[in-house]
Formats: C-alpha cells, structure tokens, sequence
C-alpha cells in the first residue's frame, strides 16, 4: 500500500535531537488529526526508540539516527527509527521490562515496554556491530474533521 | 525545563516545568538532589503540574529520588500528574512505591 504521506529526517546522535524527533513526528501526526491521547502515546514511544538509539546505540559516541514515518489511507501509521550504532545481542533480553544496560544513568529499562504498550505493533531488527531499525505502528482511531471526512468523500 | 525548588516545614517541593526526557533529566535530577542532600527534608514533593512531555526517563527520576529519600528516612509524593503521565508511572509501577496524585 502507498502511504499518502510520509516524513524522513535523519540527524546526529545528539540527546538535543530528542526534543527536535518528538517536535518533528507531533507535526506530522497531527495533520492526521489524532486525539490527545494518540499523540501523546506516539510521541512518548518516539521520544524513547530515539533515546535507545542515543544510549545504547553509539553508547555516548555519536553517529546518525534517522526516523521514517509514514501515514496510509486507513489511517495506520507506521514509524521506523533506525541507527547504526552496535546493535543488540540479545534482543529478548534488551524487551524484557526494567533490563537496563546502563543503570549508571539511572534509567528505568522501560523503554521497550512503552513502546510496546503505547502502539499496536513493535518489531526489533538488530545486527551486533551494524545497528538497530525499530519499527513501530499505531492504527489512528477515526477523523471526526468534517472537513477531512469530505475531502475524502470527494475523492471517492 | 527548569526547576522550582521550594523548602520549607521540612517539605522540599520541587515544582518541575517544561519536558522530561534523557537529555534534560539530569539537570532536574541534580537541582533535586542538591537541595534535598542539604535539608533532609521529611516529605519531598515533585509536582508534576506544568510538565508537559514525560517519557521513561521521568519514571528514572521518581525512582531515583524515593532511593535518595528513603535511605534516611523521608517520604516521597508524587502530585498534579496528568492522565498520560499517572499512563507512563503505572506501566512502571511506581504507585506501589509512592503516591501519584
């Protein structure tokens, strides 16, 4: 199915960029016209597969992360964040609630979890010493923009 | 993001503002600690009333400060969380630890 919008951005390692990820992926969410809620989840699971990548990914060192989002007709959403940092040995293990390999920085190894919990689908693609791609869906509950509902109307 | 950290009647309340996410949670994590390493205080109280954005790195942060107050003695409460926060603190299971208001 060809989405009929899609957004890439791609930037540096940088745990600045992770206010800038969020900002980014709430414009293009919200032209899909999503509910408080919706929006928040999807932002929240963005905020931490771009986290991971950043902490665990190039592990304090820097490389680069880019996001690919896309939104179909039936108002699924589909948002890949890939890195190409060191990649997970184990990924079970890595999904498994409160596993953190960095208790130094006091983090809570939520991450996954709510990822999981937050969007409908999570997939987990990782090569040791390649990187991660982690990718998520949501399926938007529907419009209830009249304008929107008409414009597709109109297109039918 | 920033800090307001008020002291008095040994209640710290620390009134957090803006995003909490990894790259700004260490700052509010030192604030925090700062002030609460001096006093001691009894109850410290994080006031999640103006924050506008948590992911997983707040659930870090409550955890981090209930260690800190707990080892000598204190409480911790957790207030004015909106519904996606109170979302984010019960996937970790943070209201068997401390009260989330």
């Amino acid at each position: 199915m060809k989405p009929y919008n899609e957004l890439k951005i791609s930037f540096p390692s940088e745990s600045c960029n992770e206010g800038i990820a969020r900002m980014c992926i709430t414009s293009f969410v919200s032209a899909l016209d999503p509910t408080v809620t919706e929006l928040a989840e999807i932002k929240t699971a963005v905020s931490e597969a771009v986290t991971n990548s950043i902490v665990h990914g190039y592990r304090g060192g820097f490389g680069k992360i880019e996001i690919y989002a896309k939104a179909f007709e039936n108002r699924n959403l589909s948002i890949r964040i890939t890195d190409h940092g060191c990649g997970i040995a184990d990924i079970e293990k890595a999904m498994e609630p409160l596993y953190t390999s960095a208790p130094e920085e006091e983090r809570a190894g939520l991450g996954f979890a709510v990822m999981e919990s937050f969007m409908d689908k999570l997939t987990v693609k990782s090569t040791p010493g390649k990187g991660t791609t982690v990718t998520m869906q949501r399926k938007l509950s529907p419009t209830h923009n009249l304008h929107k509902l008409s414009e597709r109307n109109s297109l039918e | 993001m920033s800090v307001i950290i008020n002291n008095e009647n040994n209640t710290l309340t620390a009134k957090l503002q803006g995003e909490i996410d990894h790259h700004n949670v260490q700052e509010i994590r030192q604030s925090i600690d700062l002030a609460a390493d001096k006093s001691h205080p009894e109850i410290l109280i994080l006031d999640f009333g103006e924050v506008t954005f948590m992911d997983s790195s707040g659930i870090g942060l409550v955890m981090g400060r209930y260690k800190l107050v707990k080892d000598y003695g204190g409480r911790i409460s957790v207030t004015n969380t909106s519904s996606h926060i109170k979302k984010v603190m019960k996937l970790a299971g943070l209201e068997r630890l401390v009260s989330i208001e």
